[in-house]
C-alpha cells in the first residue's frame, strides 16, 4: 500500500488502553496475579568477586513458611545468556541460575522461596555462608588480557562469531573499516581527536522487574512476565531449566515501561524455576534497589574519536574506538557496541572517503549491562557530534553548515553502515526546521544576559536502525470476528509505546474500517504468532509490515467467501468495510454476513497469519537543538528549550510520535544532566535507588518541542520507520555543545553537573 | 526493613516521654526517613493526637507544633510574610506535595540531617526548639548536641523583625541540595546558615554594621565544607560564598 | 491491633500489624491501582488521599489511618474519567504505571487551585515522576481540561 491520502493512518488517534490506565485499572503483572502465592527473593553476593566455599540453609529453612531454598548445588550446569535476542545468540553463554562464583555485587547465591514476606526476609538472613573473597576487576580499562578471569570455567560458550574469548576477558572485539583511513587522515588540513565517556545508566521504568508463575492444566510451566520479549523469555527459560521449550507459556499483561530493561531475562528464571521444582504458583517483585544494582543498565563505553577534514569543511575520514563494559556477564555486550560505530560514523556518509570502527568489549566484576533505549548509538554519537562541533569552531565554519556540507543525504551509500543506501531522508529539512524554531542565527553561540546568566544553544544530529536487518522477524495474525470487525493478535509488546494502537490503525487502514473496529490481543508464545519481541525499533517498521500482508491476504479470502455467495468471479469483487459488492454495485454482501457464513459449510480460512523479515534497517533521523542557561558564578544548568525535528519516515499515530519524541528527549537530557552511577572501591553501586538516582521531574526543564519532517520509506509499512530509540540520541552532544559555547570547553564525561560546569569556565 | 512490634498514640505529651526513655523505642515525625532504615522498633510512638500539628503565632513569635508538616510551613502566609517568603523558598523543592504532606519540622529538626534545608532556614531566622524534658534553647545549641531521648515539642521562630533570603543549589530540582545558604538581619544582626556542607548547617552572625566583604571574608575563613558523590568540597565552599554574597546584597 | 477508617466512602475495620504500611493495606483491598514505584518516597506511585490531602502511602503506618478518611483512585472514576480523557487525547498515559499516582496529585491540584500558572502545576506535580512522556504531554492535557471545565463554567 503506498497510497499516501490515509484515513486511520498519521491521525492522533487516542490509544486502545488508555482509559484502563488512566483510572487505574489492575492491568499489570501484580494487579492480575494471585497474591496467596510463594513469594521469592534471593541472596544476593555482598562482593564483587567471590567463591562460594560454604553454604548452610538448614537453620533458614526451619522458618515457618519457608517452602524451598535452593543453592548452586541445586540447579542444571547448563550456562545460557538472559539477553532476549534472535539466534544465534550473539551473547556468550556465561551464566548459570546460580554460580557458585560470584561475579559482582548483587550477583544471586541463593533462592529463597516461601508463603509470605516476612518468613522469606527472615530466611535469607539466616542462609549461612562462607565466602573466599577474591579481587575483582573494577576498572574496565585494564579487564583485557588482565591476571583476574571473570570467566575462567570451562563450560562459557560463545556461539556466534563476535570475537569474544573468556580466557582475555573479551565479550566481543571486531574491526571494521571502509577505504584507506591512515592515508585519508593523513592528508586532511584539520584533525580533532577526543575520548568520551558514558556511564552505566538505568532505564528506570517506572514497574520494577516482576514475574509470576504457575502449573497450567497440562503440567505445563506459565510465566507472566513484564517483558518485551515473550518468545525469548520462553527459549531462555528452557535452556536455563533445561526443558523443552513445548513446556514453557509465557504471557505478558500491561508493561509499566521497558525502554530495553525487559529485553532481557532479569527475574523470570527465579519463580520459573522455583515453581518448576515445586509445582506451587511463585511470584517475584524485584524492589527498587534491585533494579537500580542487579539487572540491565546501558554500557559504559569510553569512545575516542578522531575525525579530518579539508580547510573548507569536507569531512573525509572518521576513526571510532569504542571499550564498552559488559560487566560480569556477556548481555548484549557484541550488539550494543556495534550502534555506538554505525549509527554515528555513517551520519556523515556524504563527503567521508574512511573510516576505521574498531573495538572491544570486556567483563568486569561490575553490574552486567543490557539494553537501553538508543543501544549503543548515543554513547557514539556524543563522541562523533561533539567532535564534529569542535571541528566546526576549528574551522571558523557555523556547525550547522558543517552539517549541511557533510551529513547524510537521501541516496547516500552508507558504508558504516553495512552499505546501505538512505533510501529516504528528510535530514536536511530537520536541520533546517529546527535551526528556525530554536532561533539559532540569533543565538548562536551564546548570550550574556547581564544578570550572573549566560545563555547559549547547542546541536546535534542523530540516527538510529528500524528493527535489525536480516533478523528480526515480525508477526501479525488478523481474523474476521463473528460479528464483521477484527481481530489482531501479536506477539509484540507494548510497553506504553502504543504499538498495539499503531498496529491496529494498519488494520483499520487496510481493512477499511475505524479503529474501534480493531481489537488487539498481545502477547502469548502460545496463540500470538512469533515475533522477536519490541525491540531495536522494529515494532512499527517490522511487525506493521507483517501486519499489512495479513490484512491484504485476509481481504483475498474474505472475497472468496463472498465470491461464493454472490456468484461472482472473486477478482472483480469489490471490498470495503461496508460490504464486499460486485463490480456493478448491484450486490453486496456484508462483512457481518460473510463472518456467519464462514462458520457455517465454510472451508475458507477468516484468519490470516504473516511473518515479515527486512534485508535493511531503514534509519530515522533527526536534528536537535537546545537553549541553556548557566549560571556563571554556581555552574547550575537549566534547559530552556529542547527542540527536536524527525524524520521517522510516515508518522503514524502523531500523538504517539511526538510522546515518544518528548520522553526520549527528556530522558537523554537525564543522562546529559543528573543520571549518575558511582562505585565505592569495593564495587558497589552508590546510586541504588531514586533518592540518589536522579531521573528528570518535571520542574527540571523548560520547554520540550517537537516537529516532523516525514520522508517516505518505501520498504516500511505506509511509508513508515522507526522512531522510539532515535529520540535519546541527540540530548547529549547537544548539550555538552551548548556548554561549549557558554564556556569555551568540552565535557567529556556525563552528566554535567553544576561543578563541573564551574570548572570548565575555570579552565578557559 | 523496618519492623515496628507496637503503634501507640500517645494521649499525653507525659506518656511519649515515658515511652521514649525505653531502647528500641522511637518518637515517629513523617516516617519518611525512618521507613528506609533496617531496623527492629520496639514502640513507635505516635504523637499525633496531642494538637501539635497547628502554627501559633502572637506578637513575639511563631509557634510550629513538632508535627506541623513542611507543606504547612509552604504555605502559611503570615511565616511567608513576615520572612520575604524564604521558609517558602526553603521547603518548596523538597521531593514533592505528598512528600511535605507528611514530613514534619519535629522530624526535620530532630533528625539534624546535613542536607537539611529546614535546619538551614531555621538557623538563619534564629529559631528556638521546646524539648520536653530540656525545655528552650537555641536550634544552633539543639543541632550541636547528640542525639538523646527527649521530645521535641515545638520550633519556635521569633519575630526580631527579620528580613530572609533562602537559597540552594542542587544537581537536579528535586535532589538533595548540595548546599543551602539561609540569611537574615535584624536590626542587630545578621545570621548566615550555610547547610548541606554536607556536615549538619553552621551559623555565621555578624553586628549589623558589618560590611559585606568582612562577613564574606569571615565565612570563606571559617567555612568548613567537604566531598561527596554530589560535589566536592571546593565547589560547596565556592558556592555558598556566591550565595551568602547574593542574598546579603538583596537584604 | 484494630482499626477503623473510610475508604473511598465505606466503612473498614481490620486487623493490622504494627508495622503494616498503607499502600500494602489498600492493595489488600483491592485497591489496585495504588502502586509502588520505590522504596525512598521519592516516585509518587502510591499518592492517595488521606483526609482530602495527596500524601504517600507508601510511608504511613495504616496504624495512623484510624479513624481517618483514605481516597484511592477507585473512589473518584467519575473525576478520573473526566480528566483522564484529556491526558489519553494527547498519548501521555504511556505506560500508565505512574498515571495513577499523577491523576491523585493532580485532582488534588485542581481542587486547591482551580487556574494555575504552568509553573504551578509543574511545581505542585513535581513529585510524579514519568519516565516514559517527558511531563509535556500531560502537560497539555492538564492545560486543555482547564479551558474546557473553564469553557464549561462561563456557560453556566
Amino acid at each position: 500500500m503506498s497510497d499516501r491520502d490515509f484515513r486511520i493512518i498519521t491521525k492522533p488517534i487516542r490509544k486502545k488502553d488508555a482509559m484502563q490506565l488512566l483510572t487505574g485499572q489492575p492491568v499489570y503483572v501484580d494487579d492480575i496475579t494471585p497474591s496467596d502465592c510463594l513469594v521469592v527473593k534471593l541472596l544476593r553476593s555482598p562482593y564483587a568477586s567471590a567463591v562460594v566455599e560454604e553454604i548452610d540453609t538448614t537453620v533458614a529453612m526451619y522458618v515457618p513458611g519457608i517452602e524451598a531454598i535452593y543453592t548452586y548445588k541445586d540447579v542444571p550446569d547448563n550456562r545460557f545468556t538472559t539477553a532476549g535476542q534472535t539466534f544465534p545468540e550473539p551473547s556468550p553463554y556465561d551464566r548459570l541460575i546460580l554460580d557458585r562464583r560470584l561475579r559482582c555485587v548483587g550477583d544471586p547465591v541463593a533462592i529463597v522461596a516461601g508463603e509470605n514476606e516476612e518468613a522469606v526476609d527472615k530466611a535469607v538472613k539466616l542462609i549461612k555462608v562462607k565466602y573466599k573473597v577474591l579481587e575483582p576487576v573494577l576498572d574496565f580499562h585494564s579487564s583485557k588480557d588482565s591476571d583476574i578471569i571473570v570467566h575462567p570455567e570451562d563450560n562459557w560458550q560463545s556461539l556466534a562469531d563476535v570475537g569474544a574469548d573468556n580466557k582475555r576477558n573479551l565479550v566481543a572485539s571486531e574491526e571494521d573499516s571502509h577505504g584507506d583511513f591512515d592515508a585519508v587522515i593523513a592528508g586532511c588540513d584539520e584533525v580533532v581527536e577526543g575520548v568520551y565517556h558514558c556511564k552505566a545508566n538505568n532505564q528506570a521504568m517506572m514497574e520494577t522487574f516482576r514475574t509470576y508463575c504457575q502449573i497450567d492444566t497440562y503440567g505445563r510451566l506459565q510465566i507472566i512476565s513484564s517483558t518485551q520479549i515473550v518468545f525469548h523469555v520462553r527459549r531462555i527459560v528452557s535452556n536455563a531449566l533445561g526443558i523443552p521449550k513445548s513446556q514453557i507459556r509465557v504471557t505478558k499483561p500491561r508493561i509499566g515501561g521497558g525502554f530495553g530493561a525487559k529485553q532481557s531475562v532479569v527475574a523470570e528464571i527465579y519463580p520459573a524455576f522455583v515453581t518448576w521444582m515445586t509445582k506451587k504458583p511463585s511470584k517475584i517483585i524485584y524492589s527498587r534497589e534491585e533494579s537500580q544494582i542487579i539487572a540491565s543498565p546501558r554500557h559504559e563505553m569510553e569512545v575516542s574519536v578522531k575525525i579530518g577534514s579539508d580547510k573548507n569543511g569536507h569531512i573525509k575520514a572518521i576513526s571510532v574506538h569504542t571499550l564498552s563494559n559488559s560487566g560480569a556477564y556477556s548481555e548484549h555486550g557484541p550488539t550494543t557496541v556495534g550502534l555506538s560505530g554505525h549509527k554515528s560514523i555513517s551520519l556523515y556518509s556524504n563527503n567521508l572517503e574512511a573510516y576505521k570502527f574498531t573495538y572491544d568489549v570486556v567483563y568486569t566484576n561490575l553490574q552486567s549491562a543490557g539494553a537501553f533505549r538508543g543501544y549503543g548509538a548515543p554513547q557514539g554519537i556524543y563522541a562523533v557530534e561533539s567532535a564534529v562541533n569542535i571541528l566546526a569552531k576549528k574551522l571558523g565554519i557555523n556547525p550547522i553548515r558543517l552539517r549541511e556540507i557533510n551529513m547524510v543525504r537521501e541516496g547516500n551509500c552508507m558504508h558504516s553502515y553495512y552499505g546501505e543506501i538512505a533510501t529516504s531522508c528528510t535530514l536536511d529539512k530537520c536541520l533546517e526546521k529546527a535551526k528556525n524554531m530554536i532561533g539559532w542565527d540569533e543565538k548562536y553561540p551564546c548570550r550574556d544576559m547581564g544578570n550572573g546568566k549566560i545563555r547559549s544553544v547547542g546541536m546535534a544530529i542523530a540516527m538510529q536502525g528500524s528493527g535489525i536487518s536480516f533478523v528480526d522477524v515480525g508477526g501479525a495474525t488478523v481474523k474476521l470476528t463473528e460479528d464483521g470487525q477484527f481481530a489482531l493478535t501479536i506477539g509484540a509488546a507494548d510497553m506504553g509505546t502504543g504499538c498495539d494502537t499503531i498496529l491496529a490503525q494498519m488494520v483499520a487502514e487496510c481493512m477499511d474500517c475505524e479503529i474501534e473496529d480493531v481489537t488487539v490481543y498481545s502477547a502469548d508464545s502460545d496463540i500470538s504468532p512469533y515475533d522477536s519481541g519490541s525491540y531495536a525499533s522494529s515494532t512499527t517498521y517490522v511487525t506493521g509490515k507483517a501486519v499489512e500482508k495479513a490484512c491484504l491476504e485476509l481481504r483475498e479470502h474474505l472475497c472468496n467467501i463472498a465470491s461464493d455467495m454472490l456468484e461472482a468471479d472473486s477478482d472483480s469483487l469489490i471490498y470495503s468495510f461496508d460490504g464486499i459488492m460486485t463490480e456493478d454495485g448491484s450486490r453486496k454482501v456484508s462483512l457481518l454476513d460473510i463472518a456467519t457464513k464462514s462458520m457455517c459449510g465454510n472451508s475458507e480460512t477468516v484468519q490470516v497469519t504473516a511473518s515479515h523479515s527486512a534485508p535493511v534497517s531503514p534509519p530515522p533521523y533527526m536534528a536537535g537543538m537546545v537553549e541553556i542557561e548557566i549560571d556563571r558564578e554556581t555552574g547550575e544548568i537549566k534547559v530552556l528549550d529542547y527542540v527536536g525535528v524527525i524524520d521517522c519516515g510516515t508518522v503514524i499515530n502523531e500523538n504517539l510520535a511526538r510522546i515518544q519524541a518528548e520522553g526520549g528527549i527528556l530522558q537523554g537530557i537525564g543522562m546529559a544532566l543528573y543520571e549518575d552511577i558511582n562505585y565505592t572501591d569495593k564495587g558497589k553501586i552508590i546510586e541504588n535507588s531514586f533518592m540518589n538516582y536522579k531521573i528528570p521531574a518535571r520542574t527540571d526543564v523548560g520547554r520540550i518541542r517537537v516537529d516532523f519532517e516525514s520522508s517516505y520509506e518505501e520498504t516500511g509499512p505506509f511509508g513508515a520507520k522507526s522512531i522510539g530509540e532515535l529520540v535519546i540520541d541527540t540530548p547529549v552532544p547537544a548539550i555538552a555543545h551548548a556548554i561549549y559555547n557558554a564556556t569555551g570547553v568540552m565535557l567529556k564525561e556525563v552528566p554535567f553537573t553544576p561543578a563541573r560546569i564551574l570548572e570548565a569556565f575555570d579552565e578557559n | 526493613m523496618l519492623k515496628i512490634k507496637q503503634f501507640v498514640k500517645v494521649s499525653s505529651i507525659e506518656e511519649a516521654y515515658e515511652l521514649n526513655q525505653q531502647k528500641n523505642n522511637i518518637v515517629i515525625g513523617g516516617m519518611l526517613w525512618l521507613k528506609m532504615q533496617d531496623r527492629i522498633i520496639n514502640t513507635a510512638i505516635d504523637m499525633s493526637g496531642l494538637g501539635l500539628d497547628k502554627i501559633e503565632e502572637n506578637d513575639a513569635e511563631f509557634r510550629l507544633g513538632a508535627m506541623v508538616t513542611l507543606r504547612d510551613m509552604e504555605t502559611h502566609k503570615s511565616i511567608n510574610e513576615y520572612f520575604g517568603n524564604a521558609v517558602c523558598d526553603a521547603v518548596k523543592n523538597i521531593v514533592g506535595v505528598q512528600f511535605r504532606n507528611l514530613a514534619t519540622v519535629g522530624g526535620s529538626v530532630f533528625g539534624r540531617y546535613g542536607f537539611s534545608d529546614v535546619l538551614t532556614v531555621l538557623m538563619a531566622l534564629n529559631a528556638k526548639v521546646e524539648l520536653y524534658g530540656q525545655g528552650i534553647m537555641s536550634i544552633e545549641e539543639f543541632a550541636a548536641k547528640p542525639y538523646d531521648n527527649d521530645i521535641l515539642l515545638h520550633v519556635i521562630i521569633p519575630k526580631e523583625n527579620r528580613k530572609a533570603r533562602y537559597s540552594s543549589v542542587r544537581n537536579q530540582s528535586t535532589d538533595f541540595p548540595v548546599i543551602t545558604c539561609g540569611v537574615s538581619a535584624s536590626q542587630d544582626d545578621y545570621r548566615i546558615a550555610i547547610g548541606a556542607r554536607p556536615a549538619r548547617a553552621v551559623v555565621f552572625s555578624f553586628e549589623r554594621n558589618t560590611k559585606l566583604q568582612e562577613m564574606l571574608d569571615e565565612i570563606d575563613k571559617k567555612l568548613v565544607t567537604e566531598s561527596n558523590n554530589r560535589a566536592d568540597a571546593d565547589y560547596r565552599h565556592r558556592v555558598a560564598l556566591v550565595l551568602a554574597r547574593r542574598s546579603l546584597s538583596e537584604l | 491491633m484494630e482499626i477503623k477508617f473510610i475508604l473511598n466512602g465505606k466503612k473498614i475495620a481490620t486487623e493490622i500489624g504494627a508495622d503494616t504500611i498503607l499502600l500494602d493495606l489498600l492493595r489488600k483491598y483491592k485497591c489496585y491501582s495504588v502502586k509502588r514505584g520505590c522504596e525512598t518516597s521519592n516516585c509518587g506511585l502510591c499518592t492517595v488521599f488521606l483526609d482530602d490531602k495527596p500524601v504517600l502511602s507508601c510511608s504511613i503506618p495504616a496504624a495512623r489511618v484510624d479513624g481517618r478518611n483514605v481516597t484511592t483512585l477507585e473512589g473518584l472514576q467519575k473525576e478520573a474519567e473526566e480528566f483522564g480523557a484529556f491526558i489519553a487525547d494527547q498519548g501521555a498515559e504511556q505506560c500508565g504505571f505512574c498515571n495513577p499516582g499523577f491523576m491523585m496529585n493532580a485532582i488534588a491540584l485542581l481542587r486547591e487551585n482551580a487556574n494555575p500558572t504552568d509553573d504551578e502545576i509543574k511545581a505542585y506535580l513535581a513529585g510524579n515522576l514519568c519516565r516514559c512522556s517527558g511531563y509535556e504531554g500531560q502537560l497539555r492535557g492538564i492545560r486543555a481540561y482547564i479551558e474546557y471545565r473553564n469553557g464549561v463554567n462561563n456557560v453556566r
